[in-house]
């Protein structure tokens, strides 16, 4: 068994090293997530991201405004889904008192 | 916290080092705007802060900094600051997390996204620092304790 699970994780690196061959480069700028459009032709988020966070948010973190503005709403779940980890082990590890 | 025994240079060192180490997270939260940072990262900070504290000076002294039962209420309190904010712009007439609708007058509306952002991330630092401490409380409470 342990052999089995070898050969299938060997095989499984060897699919994902073939696979990053077919990545763009670092930085590419004619990588898919710098165009303008995608390829269905609906409009791109980075590019938006790029061109108007500065102005939008009047902060040169691009990171932050999507993080913060953008997509706040997904900020604020990852927050709750921080305080739930804390609420779960408080309920499973703390006395009663 | 069983005793045992102190080593005075680390408690001394240690007692040096948390609070420019939280002088460095307020500095992460705060330039979050500006540089690599934000909320996560520096109530990460914070919490590894007090949790020096913790593991060096021992629970009993180091909750002069952060009691144990601050930690819930606290990270409660952080998600609030969060969803408030989204709450009050919601309240105000624009769309939950609409940060042009926040009540400060004077600022341009890139200014108050740029607030707004500010006041979520207090509000994540806040919740990530106490989570993160309740976290390590709760797994080294003393057995038998009340």
């Amino acid at each position: 068994m342990r052999k089995v699970s070898l050969i299938a994780l060997v095989l499984f690196g060897a699919l994902l090293l073939y696979a990053s061959s077919g990545l763009p480069g670092h930085g590419d700028p004619d990588g898919p997530s710098h165009r303008e459009r995608s390829r269905v032709g609906s409009p791109a988020a980075a590019a938006h991201y790029i061109r108007h966070a500065q102005g939008d948010a009047a902060s040169p973190n691009i990171v932050t405004v999507v993080l913060a503005d953008y997509r706040g709403f997904d900020t604020l779940g990852e927050t709750i889904v921080v305080l739930t980890a804390g609420l779960a082990c408080t309920l499973i590890l703390r006395r009663s008192r | 916290m069983t005793s045992s025994s102190r080593n005075p240079i680390l408690i001394t060192a240690s007692r040096l080092l948390a609070p420019f180490i939280q002088l460095f997270a307020l500095y992460v939260i705060f330039h979050g705007h500006f540089g690599p940072g934000g909320g996560f990262q520096g109530g990460a900070m914070l919490a590894a802060s007090i949790l020096l504290l913790r593991l060096s000076v021992g629970a009993e002294r180091s909750e002069l900094k952060f009691r144990k039962s601050w930690g819930t209420p606290a990270g409660a309190l952080g998600a609030l600051i969060f969803a408030g904010t989204g709450l009050l712009t919601l309240l105000l007439g624009g769309h939950f997390l609409e940060y042009r609708f926040l009540p400060l007058p004077e600022l341009s509306r890139a200014e108050l996204h740029s607030a707004g952002i500010l006041l979520i991330e207090v509000g994540v630092s806040l919740a990530v620092m106490a989570v993160l401490v309740a976290i390590y409380d709760d797994i080294m409470e003393e057995p038998g304790g009340d």
